[in-house]
């Protein structure tokens, strides 16, 4: 990570932790996310990687410490953008999913419709622009939802697991994506338990376990020479207490 | 037999010849019924959203009350109405008794509770879909009450025509605030309870036939919203 020194940060977590009902879910963490990297948020089912994202995109506030990210653009835009594990689609046609999103964030009218035909467009999915969003199949609704994503112009794009509950070719689909977006400047924060997703993706990786941040570290790193036992059982394939 | 094919016979006569005294009744339910309905709409689709997306002390009790007034007798509308809007009453400077407005009001007071409780069931399970999505895209509450109003707007065209149903089914209530006057506040139902009780059997069954005839539409056009709803937005 060569220009980390340089590159801005996108996100800064600090001593942020999260508890309801007296029960701890997310303990004490710090880390940041660097401008235009990929930040993979590894860890078993129940670490804590989806109310992680949520703290930090914002839709859950944290018990104590704090979380820093610019929520508008020096535009005027809002400079981040969230796609969940399972597509929330609204009952309309997938063209007026995207228009609906982009008058969510104030475009002017007379754009909506160039914006949204231009993100279906980017991903393929001008030709289903008039379908009802819920009865496209799980892959096309991911699309839809990342690309629903990409027309808010977001700097830094939250992924909780998105492509969880995808076939491999929807999901191979879904990581050239995310690819392209990485390689547009997007900083991406994404989560999974798919260790060869990580692999593929990650430039940077947070590894969590039963709410706490066991390590963090360049992903070449944590693959390579894990500092922990936890992780290292975890890319082994062992059960992680 | 003929005793019995006799009114049948008289009372199609009089839908197809498009009687005036028949025509009239007809009219003024309809007239009556929708303007409920849309009074109704007006006031419980957004007090139902609100309701799904608020969460406020005693919103529970709020809600078993409301689902307890969708059995509310129409007799017991009636007579509060009638004690609210009766010369000595609260709002009896209104001068609205035995009049269609006052008519209008205890139909709107039946079916409300009717339109609140279905919209607040409907938008909350779209809710509990929506809102994380919603909030992520920085959308406040009157925002988001509205774009669950339109998503759901198949749905709660069921639900209004479920009370629309209601309505025009309804005898007591009108019976008591309208008082049941020929050409002024004569409906269908009221007319029907009167004329059988004279054995006019004739204009009952008329009417007793249209109302049939409603109730087959309000029902096909619930059944075509759910599929249109299905098929436009998924």
């Amino acid at each position: 990570m060569p220009d980390n020194q340089v590159r801005a940060v996108a996100l800064s977590v600090s001593d942020m932790s999260f508890s309801i009902g007296g029960v701890q879910l997310i303990y004490p963490m710090s880390f940041q996310v660097t401008s235009g990297r990929r930040l993979v948020v590894l860890g078993p089912n129940g670490a804590g990687k989806s109310l992680l994202l949520r703290l930090c995109h914002g839709l859950l506030q944290p018990n104590a410490g704090q979380v820093h990210r610019n929520d508008l653009h020096p535009a005027g835009r809002r400079a981040h953008a969230m796609v969940f594990q399972t597509p929330v689609m609204l009952r309309r046609s997938v063209l007026d999913n995207v228009t609906h999103a982009l008058a969510a964030i104030a475009v002017p009218p007379a754009q909506l419709h160039g914006r949204a035909v231009e993100a279906l467009n980017r991903f393929g999915l001008m030709g289903l622009a008039e379908r009802p969003a819920r009865l496209l199949s799980g892959g096309e609704q991911q699309r839809l939802a990342i690309a629903r994503a990409w027309a808010l112009r977001p700097d830094l794009l939250f992924l909780d697991e998105p492509t969880a509950a995808l076939d491999p070719s929807a999901t191979r689909l879904i990581e050239a994506m995310l690819t392209d977006l990485h390689a547009e400047g997007v900083t991406l924060m994404m989560s999974t338990h798919d260790l060869g997703q990580a692999r593929r993706l990650a430039d940077d990786v947070l590894f969590l376990a039963s709410g706490s941040l066991v390590e963090a570290s360049e992903a070449q790193q944590f693959f390579n020479d894990p500092q922990t036992a936890q992780a290292r059982a975890f890319i082994a394939g062992d059960l992680v207490w | 037999m003929m005793d019995d094919a006799s009114p049948l016979m008289a009372a199609l006569t009089l839908i197809m010849h498009f009687d005036p005294v028949f025509v009239n009744i007809v009219q003024l339910s309809l007239r009556v019924t929708l303007t409920a309905v849309c009074l109704a709409a007006l006031i419980g689709l957004p007090l139902g959203a609100l309701l799904a997306v608020s969460r406020f002390r005693g919103r529970l009790a709020v809600i078993v009350a409301i689902n307890a007034l969708m059995g509310l007798p129409p007799v017991v509308v009636g007579l509060t109405f009638f004690l609210l809007l009766s010369r000595s009453g609260p709002l009896g400077g209104f001068g609205l008794l035995f009049t269609p407005s006052a008519m209008i009001i205890a139909q709107a007071s039946l079916v409300l509770p009717i339109v609140i409780a279905l919209t607040r069931q409907t938008i909350e399970d779209l809710w509990a879909s929506y809102r994380e999505y919603l909030q992520s895209i920085g959308m406040g509450p009157k925002q988001a009450i509205l774009t669950l109003l339109w998503d759901a707007r198949f749905s709660l065209a069921t639900a209004l025509l479920a009370g629309f149903g209601r309505a025009t089914a309804e005898v007591g209530a009108v019976l008591i605030v309208g008082g049941n006057i020929a050409g002024v506040t004569r409906m269908m139902t009221t007319a029907i309870a009167l004329e059988t009780s004279k054995g006019d059997l004739a204009l009952a069954l008329g009417l007793g036939i249209i109302l049939v005839g409603i109730t087959l539409v309000v029902n096909a056009l619930a059944f075509g919203m759910s599929r249109i709803g299905v098929r436009h937005a998924g």
